[in-house]
């Protein structure tokens, strides 16, 4: 018998590493990203790689400098990166969408105390700041399937840092800007199957559902969220479609914008959402709540970042209030 | 405008008005001594006192339920002006210092394990009693260094907490924090320690630890009549007089020693 | 994802793999006397035994040689024929040396136990301290105290615990195979000394053969509750919780709800106690474990080296071990391998160090210990208030209702030592309220 070797029980783990579960969250968002990819060209490939390598340089730099445990290999990089370029629009140029990274590690994440310590969600501080430093990049849409989309680069894309951009010859509108600006209304197969302007990985609510679905089943994503947030604004939208045509119906609701890759990614981001059961529920119905009120009657016609920024400053307090009932202990 | 400025005007009246009359009729009377022993005092909060804080000990100080010499803290000079101040008696001041009941650092005792987990030693405490083959000995992760307020412990080559006895104050947080109950607070003016606590005896003591004592008692019939004691394999020390270094000589490990100043020296490690 | 749905459990808890099938099908075998054995005079909770015997004494194989001190303590027995050599501090493998009276054994000795005859279970609290049997799923608490109703309580149900969900082990599950009647009978005398309705076995379901041999031999007498299976559940409160419905209050015993729970290794020790006169001088010892090429169960008298069981079972070549008694999710590594077997003592695995996940990444917040953890404790939060020493508040989340089953620890992705930090917080509010 050589040297034996003293540790706390248990002596077994479960095989479930951080860094499994946050590669498979990367894999799970590679189907709505090369739809975006395929939708909207070059330029839509060259902000994701320019926002995941962003990231990780960013993260690599600050991880060293201060001395943080995690690393590269966890992936948490690769997904606030990838999370933040699919949140952008196509034509965004690629300087921004570099600095964009570079506020969602630095402010997001690292100036909390790094992997876990964050309270709002990195990717979601980096989209913050791109719309509120630069609205007209940030609400410049690409209708999807141009057809040299693979032959040349969109207008904006190359710009030089802090140029005014130059305008796209042909430009969209989103649905969701459509009809709040235009009251028009689209397809909803339009919808679900990615035929839409919009940001590069939001377009396909079908393909980021099924990501979100594959992770659920596996029990790598909380499930309770996006069906709270999908519920609640279901049910809203629903009630306000019934008392005022005006307001859009669920299905409408759920297939737009950001709210599927916002419910089942960006929602579930496990460090910035909460722990204990009353609270999951009570947030996932608070952003769906936050959602309806901002694209109902805010001056954007998109919510879902907001919301689930708002919701996320909300956590310390719901999961104060929701600690768990101890086995046999009072109510 | 103008009538903005009338009413911040008259809010300002209102409250100024009640916060006069809360000042003349709440007032608290209070010894005005208490604030300035309380400055008077380093002010650390360290409860070596027995009091919850510097304030708290000031109370006691100004009612006479406590001498000035009682805060270990405070330099000789500001324990003379407090007593000078409140025309008291400083009381007797035994200068005391925190002291380490083992001298088995690495390189020295037996690793009966390898430990790997959350490194405290209150944490490594909990796995087994410790990685050490001795179960009394200093697990060397530093949990008294981490405690004490006032950065007199540093841990030298071999893992063990070396207690500058400048800074000592001897809160005895040190005291709390080690999971092996090592530390006590003794009289600098006493350097006879004994440097281990464990009961075993003869080669079972020997074979885990180079410093250990084994009991052998050489130290009791050296030290002189009625001046230590064996109880349980480990001598006691009962009445320690100037004289009694001669305990030191012929302890065949060196568990008994003569500390003048510090207990441990840093030391460049022979492995 | 396999979904059983019909049979009963408690909420929470974790899968390991049970890793059973290594030494569950073999019959128990027996480990050969050895030169030396040490019998700890604590080897229970309570307070330690007084021996009775000197130094230089003759013992017999089954001779008494220290009587219980208190009521919560417990008698001991010479494990083997031989001679006292001393009475000094030991290892123990609690990590904390403690008195113990080592006897050298007789080599041309016939090891035949002295003839000591049926004990009555008339009064079968008083048989079962004789014979010094301590509880035997673990902890270690002697059993006689729990075969007295205190007055003004009632039992209704005695709940015989064949759960046995550590990975690994698989000796409770070989004394319920080899040993059917004997289990039952035992049950029956717990049964009537408490004056209990009804007996209940919980087995788990990956034990069904044994289930199903005491069910043929019990003819209805007792009832066989299957239950899922699930770490941890052969923990009291969950096991009562998923067989009878019923939730201990926190801070509160079985009793407190009308049951009273014993292991079903227990039970046949009092049979033998009672039936054969039988001290408890020896146990059934699950060795195994990724590192031992012959895992199985032994009978192995109290007392034995665990070096000595190692070597008998034969190990691996490796750089580093680690060695636990007991499971691997609650089971303590062990630093001195001259610590004796004791009575509470249900295997001994041994682990190759390097199977060990030992890097560690900051807590991602995913809420896995929150919905692993079976007393529906809040881990990660606990984990923090310990961090910040926070006593008031690690009261206020029931940290002392944590019984360190370690489900938050095995599940936490980011290698965290929660039940680790867990002891420590509970260490802490105990250390401030004395």
């Amino acid at each position: 018998m050589k040297a034996l070797l003293l540790k706390g029980a248990p002596h077994l783990n479960s095989e479930r590493t951080t860094a499994y579960i946050m590669w498979h969250v990367c894999w799970a968002l590679l189907p709505a990203a090369l739809w975006g990819i395929w939708s909207f060209g070059l330029s839509a490939l060259s902000v994701l790689v320019v926002c995941v390598g962003a990231a990780c340089l960013a993260d690599f730099g600050f991880t060293s400098r201060f001395h943080r445990l995690g690393s590269l290999s966890d992936g948490s990089a690769v997904i606030t990166g990838l999370l933040l370029g699919m949140t952008l629009p196509p034509s965004v140029p690629l300087w921004m969408a570099a600095l964009g990274s570079l506020v969602a590690i630095g402010l997001g994440k690292h100036a909390f105390g790094g992997l876990g310590q964050n309270l709002f969600n990195p990717a979601l501080v980096g989209r913050a700041f791109l719309q509120a430093a630069f609205p007209a990049a940030m609400t410049r849409w690409t209708p999807p399937f141009l057809s040299d989309r693979f032959q040349s680069f969109l207008a904006g894309s190359w710009t030089i840092p802090f140029a005014r951009p130059q305008l796209d010859a042909i430009s969209g509108a989103t649905p969701l800007g459509l009809l709040k600006f235009d009251h028009m209304s689209s397809h909803i197969s339009d919808l679900f199957l990615g035929q839409t302007a919009g940001c590069i990985g939001e377009t396909a609510s079908v393909l980021v559902l099924t990501g979100g679905a594959y992770l659920a089943l596996r029990r790598m994503l909380d499930w309770r969220i996006p069906i709270a947030v999908m519920g609640s604004v279901f049910v809203i939208s629903g009630v306000a479609n019934q008392l005022n045509a005006n307001y859009p119906d669920g299905l409408f609701m759920l297939g737009s914008g950001g709210l599927m890759v916002g419910a089942w990614f960006m929602a579930t981001d496990m460090v910035t959402s909460p722990v204990t059961t009353g609270a999951i529920w009570l947030f996932g119905v608070l952003i769906g709540f936050l959602i309806c009120a901002i694209r109902f009657w805010g001056g954007l016609p998109e919510g879902v970042m907001y919301a689930i920024l708002i919701a996320n400053a909300t956590v310390p307090l719901l999961e104060r209030f929701t600690q768990p009932k101890a086995f046999g202990g009072q109510p | 405008m103008g009538m903005s400025i009338f009413l911040m005007l008259g809010l300002a009246l209102v409250f100024g008005t009640i916060l006069s009359v809360a000042h003349r009729f709440l007032h608290v009377d209070e010894d005005p001594r208490i604030d300035t022993v309380a400055d008077m005092l380093p002010g650390s909060n360290c409860g070596a006192c027995g009091e919850p804080g510097c304030r708290a000990f000031a109370e006691k100080l100004v009612s006479a339920a406590a001498q000035p010499a009682g805060c270990s803290v405070s330099a000789t000079e500001q324990v003379d002006e407090i007593a000078a101040f409140l025309g008291v008696d400083a009381g007797e001041r035994v200068k005391l210092v925190a002291r380490l009941h083992c001298g088995g650092g690495r390189g020295l005792a037996l690793n009966a394990a390898e430990y790997s987990g959350m490194s405290t030693c209150g944490a490594a405490a909990l796995v087994n009693g410790g990685n050490k083959a001795c179960e009394w000995g200093c697990l060397g992760l530093a949990d008294c260094q981490v405690a004490c307020t006032f950065d007199a412990i540093q841990m030298n080559e071999r893992l063990l907490p070396v207690v500058h006895p400048d800074l000592c104050t001897a809160c005895g947080d040190c005291v709390v924090a080690c999971p092996k109950d090592l530390f006590t607070l003794e009289p600098i003016s006493q350097p006879l320690l004994v440097q281990c606590k464990a009961p075993t005896t003869g080669e079972a003591a020997r074979a885990v630890c180079t410093v250990a004592c084994d009991g052998c008692g050489r130290c009791v019939a050296d030290a002189g009549e009625g001046v230590m004691v064996m109880e349980q394999g480990l001598p006691v020390i009962v009445q320690p007089l100037l004289t009694s270094r001669s305990a030191t000589f012929r302890c065949p490990s060196g568990a008994i020693a003569w500390v003048e100043g510090s207990q441990f020296a840093f030391e460049a490690m022979e492995v | 994802m396999v979904l059983i749905a019909s049979a009963p459990t408690f909420s929470h808890g974790v899968h390991p793999a049970d890793q059973k099938a290594r030494s569950a099908t073999e019959p128990i075998g027996r480990m050969p006397f050895v030169r030396e054995y040490s019998v700890p005079l604590r080897q229970h909770i309570g307070a330690a035994s007084e021996p009775i015997v000197a130094v230089g004494d003759i013992v017999q194989r089954g001779q008494l040689i220290a009587k219980r001190a208190s009521f919560v303590s417990t008698n001991q027995h010479a494990p083997v024929t031989g001679r006292v050599k001393a009475i000094e501090t030991r290892p123990h493998p609690s990590g904390v040396s403690v008195r113990a009276i080592v006897i050298e054994s007789d080599p041309f000795s016939s090891q035949q136990m002295g003839a000591s005859g049926p004990r009555s279970d008339q009064a079968l609290a008083d048989s079962v301290s004789d014979a010094g049997i301590v509880g035997m799923g673990g902890a270690a608490f002697p059993a006689h105290v729990k075969l007295s109703v205190p007055e003004g309580r009632t039992v209704d149900t005695l709940l015989m615990n064949g759960c046995e969900c550590e990975p690994y082990l698989t000796c409770d599950h070989r004394i319920m195979l080899e040993h059917p009647t004997a289990v039952l009978e035992g049950t029956a005398m717990i049964q009537t000394a408490l004056g209990a309705k009804a007996s209940v076995i919980g087995v788990e379901q990956n034990k069904s053969d044994a289930a199903d041999v005491l069910r043929a031999a019990s003819k209805g007498s007792v009832s066989v509750a299957q239950v899922a299976v699930k770490y941890p559940q052969g923990a009291e409160k969950m096991l009562i919780k998923a067989v009878l419905g019923r939730e201990v209050p926190v801070g509160k015993l079985p009793l407190d709800v009308g049951v009273v729970v014993h292991n079903v290794g227990t039970a046949f020790a009092v049979h033998e106690a009672v039936r054969l006169g039988k001290p408890l001088i020896e146990r059934v010892v699950t060795v195994s474990g990724p590192a031992v090429s012959q895992p199985r169960n032994l009978w192995v008298p109290i007392g034995t080296p665990i070096c000595d069981l190692l070597a008998f079972v034969g190990l691996d070549q490796l750089d580093q071990y680690i060695v636990i008694s007991g499971g691997p999710m609650m089971g303590q590594a062990q630093k001195n391998l001259q610590a004796p077997v004791v009575k509470g003592m249900s295997g001994i695995l041994v682990f190759p160090a390097a199977h060990q996940a030992t890097k560690e990444y900051p807590c991602i917040r995913c809420g896995r210990c929150l919905d692993a953890c079976p007393m529906f404790l809040n881990p990660t939060r606990l984990w923090l208030l310990t961090r910040n020493r926070d006593i008031e508040a690690l009261n206020q989340h029931h940290v002392q209702a944590c019984f360190e089953c370690g489900s938050c620890s095995y599940v936490c992705p980011s290698h965290i030592p929660l039940v680790h930090a867990i002891r420590m917080g509970k260490k802490l509010v105990r250390e401030a309220q004395v």
